[in-house]
């Protein structure tokens, strides 16, 4: 309602700056065109005005709640914080027409107040917004005149635009670390950082009854942060370092141009590929002939939730990302060094092994790093695919878990969000978080110190 | 090299050991070059296998077997009056009858003992539809064809239980099994039996997402990349905001979801599982990727069509939403396209923020419980029951389809708009 009132004021508001402008054009020469004190009589209506509707929208609840707790009603509530929450909540949808009665009896007779407290409130809130939209539109339109630098002001709205664009990726960082180092906090006071840190026991089901065998949950992160690594940074790279710069170095070097060109997008393919697709198929395909293969070997703790199936199928994944970065680091490499090697009389493969690759071997390694912090990240294949025991196990045959896996299963159960159960998962993004950011910093490091070597 | 010439002495072209050498240096060059060439093929045969098991899997997933079902609506125990039925709440009448019940005395009937379990949810949906349509079926024998139970349909496509095999093979001799295209698998929702669950549900809960997101993520990030690009001074402020834009869009989809859970749900208080929150929580990952393209599709734009804009008295702001970005508009779509395939196809922050509940209709609005196509994946990968299997390879046939789709989208765009100056 509100918002439909300020809309159409901002439009006559527009039209009055447009039509005055147009007025003032037949008699003499303006700096702006009409179309701009409009757009400026349109800006000043209803950018403020929404602002402080926003705003407003914030408070709101806050002073309908008060008012209801003010009346009769309200203050024969109970004292204790949550029920009495509980109530207002159900009074509220009550109020709204959502639900016909609540469990509390008390919330039907708060809803007559809600309801008169939410009109009045909401009233007051659209007049003022109203207010200060005739205040901006009168404010704007007594500006125009024929010397009046309207486009000037337009564009100054404008900027202040894409300034806050593109403060909302800093706000987006921000948001990301406050939340997480919040809730870490949070979590530490109830468990140690230090047993989280170097503790090599994880079991986050803290039992019901105190009696009950480990009830007392414990968060030592060590075998998650192995698991994760064995997963991520040693199996998934055995079988993506290899395939990914030994199909660049084909793409690159010896593949016929048309074939290159239907390769090449044919291996993105495999990067387009939804994770949760992979997960499926590890788990699915992969997962049982692995295990069969551990048992043919005679590993008798072959598991069909194995750290082998997650990390060669999330090594598959890789494979176009390792690729395109070898890619980009070996064409990078001067041309006149593949040249001189050529003149030598080395073949084709020698120039390669000897010549190209030691040379761009730092934006190889860069590019591996990225990979590795891609692969730590990864959810759905480890989640799917990797099982939940945290097994501190160098045997890939064997079930691990990752700090991934585990959020998911912290989070995902029916909780309340105080546990240190759903906050250690914070503490696990925290760990995450960290450890993606070293690794990107020094990959971009050593890429950019790389380039810059060759330029 | 062992058989490398001494030191010094003249090598000779003739010479047997100097042969050798060339030779075995050319055999390391083929096996080189066919090492590159297998290391491609391992990719692009286990691309060829992943897709060829899922369509093996899935396509059986669009098709079903029903059997004919001679049924007298007189004979059995259901209650349903054809004069009310032509009312408004009719729909609500039907599903309140007891169709189950009366499915299964008209199959034992039919088909003796084994027919009690012959049929499943999905014939009971398909005959509620056609008792609305036609609600004069009900005082007349008729014989219908039914969609089977979900373990028979697996006997009939591949292999089942012996009993159940044995039931099939009693229906194939008397000729009463066809095989039907599965229109419930795209019109219906999830459901706990397999024979009557169906994508539409997710679907829509992923557009809606994806709708939200896009909404959010593409004008944002566009006047982002314009100001990064176009205007911002090269100041400490401006590189914090570079740095973190670059860094975003390196940090794990599941720390998205953590954010979205604490920010939106617990701060803000919006609805759990609402197409809303997952796409703000999506648009926050996107945004990333579309200010990157965008900055490189507005680099790319050449300073001679800035240049003569400001020339013939443009200002700086028409410059840039006159001209630059119109230009560079076709290179910012493709990696809008490519960053909402990729949206459309993540499953981990959905999960944090909630929408992995069971949910048995499609969401009114972007406030109402969903779940999406991915999530739906994950969840029916998760059941133990066996027809669920060829239902998530099917749902997996067309997410795959869509990104797909989306992909030959920004490819098209790509090649037909896009301009090497």
């Amino acid at each position: 309602m509100a918002l439909a009132g300020l809309f159409i004021t901002a439009c006559v508001a527009a039209w009055l700056g447009f039509s005055r402008a147009r007025r003032l054009r037949a008699a003499q020469h303006l700096h702006s065109l009409p179309s701009y004190h409009g757009a400026y009589a349109f800006l000043w209506a209803l950018v403020p005005a929404l602002l402080l509707l926003s705003a407003y929208s914030m408070v709101e609840p806050r002073l309908v709640d008060q008012a209801v707790l003010a009346t009769p009603q309200g203050r024969a509530l109970p004292a204790f914080d949550m029920q009495r929450q509980s109530i207002l909540s159900e009074a509220r949808e009550i109020a709204r027409g959502d639900r016909e009665q609540g469990f509390n009896s008390e919330s039907a007779a708060l809803a007559p107040a809600i309801r008169s407290a939410e009109l009045r409130y909401g009233l007051i809130g659209a007049a003022v917004a109203m207010l200060v939209a005739f205040a901006g539109a009168a404010f704007a339109l007594r500006r125009s005149a024929a010397e009046f630098r309207a486009r000037a002001g337009v564009e100054r709205w404008l900027t202040i635009l894409l300034v806050t664009a593109s403060l909302i990726a800093t706000l987006t960082t921000l948001g990301i670390l406050l939340s997480l180092l919040f809730e870490s906090l949070r979590f530490f006071r109830l468990y140690p950082a230090t047993d989280f840190l170097f503790g090599i026991e994880w079991s986050p089901q803290t039992a019901i009854r105190a009696d009950q065998a480990g009830s007392s949950g414990a968060f030592g992160s060590v075998p998650l942060m192995w698991g994760t690594f064995f997963i991520g940074a040693i199996i998934a790279m055995v079988v993506a370092v290899p395939l990914g710069l030994m199909s660049a170095i084909y793409l690159t070097q010896y593949a016929h141009p048309k074939l290159r060109s239907w390769l090449k997008p044919t291996l993105e393919i495999l990067a387009g590929v939804p994770t949760v697709v992979y997960g499926y198929f590890a788990a699915l395909t992969v997962a049982p002939v692995v295990r069969d293969f551990g048992l043919k070997l005679g590993i008798t703790s072959a598991s069909s939730e194995s750290a082998l199936a997650a990390g060669s199928v999330m090594g598959i994944m890789i494979i176009p990302f390792i690729s395109s970065m070898a890619d980009d680091s070996i064409a990078a490499v001067p041309q006149s060094m593949r040249d001189g090697s050529l003149a030598m009389g080395a073949t084709k493969s020698e120039t390669i092994r000897k010549v190209l690759i030691p040379a761009a071997l730092p934006g190889v390694i860069g590019g591996v790093l990225l990979a590795i912090s891609r692969a730590i990240g990864e959810t759905m294949i480890v989640v799917m695919a990797a099982g939940l025991a945290a097994n501190l196990t160098a045997n890939p045959f064997a079930s691990v878990t990752t700090v991934t896996a585990q959020i998911v299963q912290l989070l995902t159960g029916d909780q309340e969000f105080d546990s240190a159960k759903t906050l250690a998962a914070f503490a696990l993004g925290l760990a995450l978080f960290i450890i993606t950011l070293v690794l990107n910093l020094i990959a971009l490091q050593v890429v950019r110190k790389y380039r810059e070597q060759y330029e | 090299m062992s058989s490398a010439a001494p030191l010094g002495a003249a090598s000779r072209w003739t010479d047997e050991a100097m042969q050798r050498r060339v030779r075995r240096r050319y055999r390391s060059e083929r096996t080189f070059r066919l090492v590159g060439l297998a290391a491609v093929g391992v990719s692009v045969l286990f691309l060829a296998f992943l897709l060829v098991t899922m369509a093996s899997k899935g396509l059986g997933g669009f098709v079903r077997y029903e059997a004919a079902l001679p049924i007298d609506f007189a004979k059995t125990d259901l209650f349903l009056d054809p004069a009310t039925l032509r009312g408004p709440d009719a729909d609500q009448l039907v599903a309140s009858a007891d169709l189950e019940t009366a499915i299964s005395q008209a199959a034992t009937a039919a088909y003796g003992p084994s027919g009690a379990t012959m049929f499943g949810d999905g014939a009971v949906t398909d005959l509620t539809r056609k008792i609305v349509d036609d609600p004069d079926m009900l005082t007349r024998p008729s014989s219908l064809w039914l969609p089977l139970s979900s373990d028979l349909d697996i006997a009939a496509k591949s292999d089942g239980a012996a009993s159940d095999e044995k039931v099939v093979a009693m229906l194939r001799s008397r000729s009463a099994l066809k095989m039907s295209i599965n229109t419930q698998f795209l019109t219906a929702s999830d459901s706990t039996d397999p024979s009557s669950v169906g994508v539409w549900g997710a679907l829509k809960g992923s557009f809606l997402t994806i709708l939200v997101t896009m909404f959010l993520a593409f004008p944002i990030g566009v006047l982002a990349a314009v100001y990064l690009e176009e205007f911002a001074p090269r100041n400490r402020w401006t590189d914090a905001i570079e740095v973190s834009i670059n860094n975003l869009a390196a940090v794990p989809s599941i720390i998205f979801g953590l954010l979205g859970l604490a920010v939106f749900l617990n701060v803000m208080n919006l609805p759990r599982s609402a197409p809303l929150v997952g796409g703000m929580t999506l648009a926050l990952m996107t945004m990333p990727v579309i200010v990157i393209a965008g900055r490189n599709a507005i680099k790319s734009v050449p300073p001679s069509i800035r240049d003569a804009a400001l020339g013939v008295g443009a200002s700086k702001m028409q410059v840039t939403f006159h001209h630059v970005l119109p230009l560079a508009l076709p290179g910012i779509l493709t990696g809008t396209i490519i960053g909402m395939a990729r949206a459309l196809g993540e499953t981990a922050p959905l999960l944090m923020i909630g929408m992995r509940a069971f949910i048995a209709a499609p969401p009114g609005g972007i406030t109402a419980p969903a779940t999406v196509l991915p999530v739906q994946i994950f969840l029916w990968s998760d059941e133990v029951d066996r027809g669920f299997v060829e239902k998530t390879s099917a749902a997996i046939i067309v997410l795959l389809l869509f990104m797909l789709l989306m992909n030959g989208l920004a490819i098209y765009l790509r090649n037909r708009f896009e301009r090497r100056w």
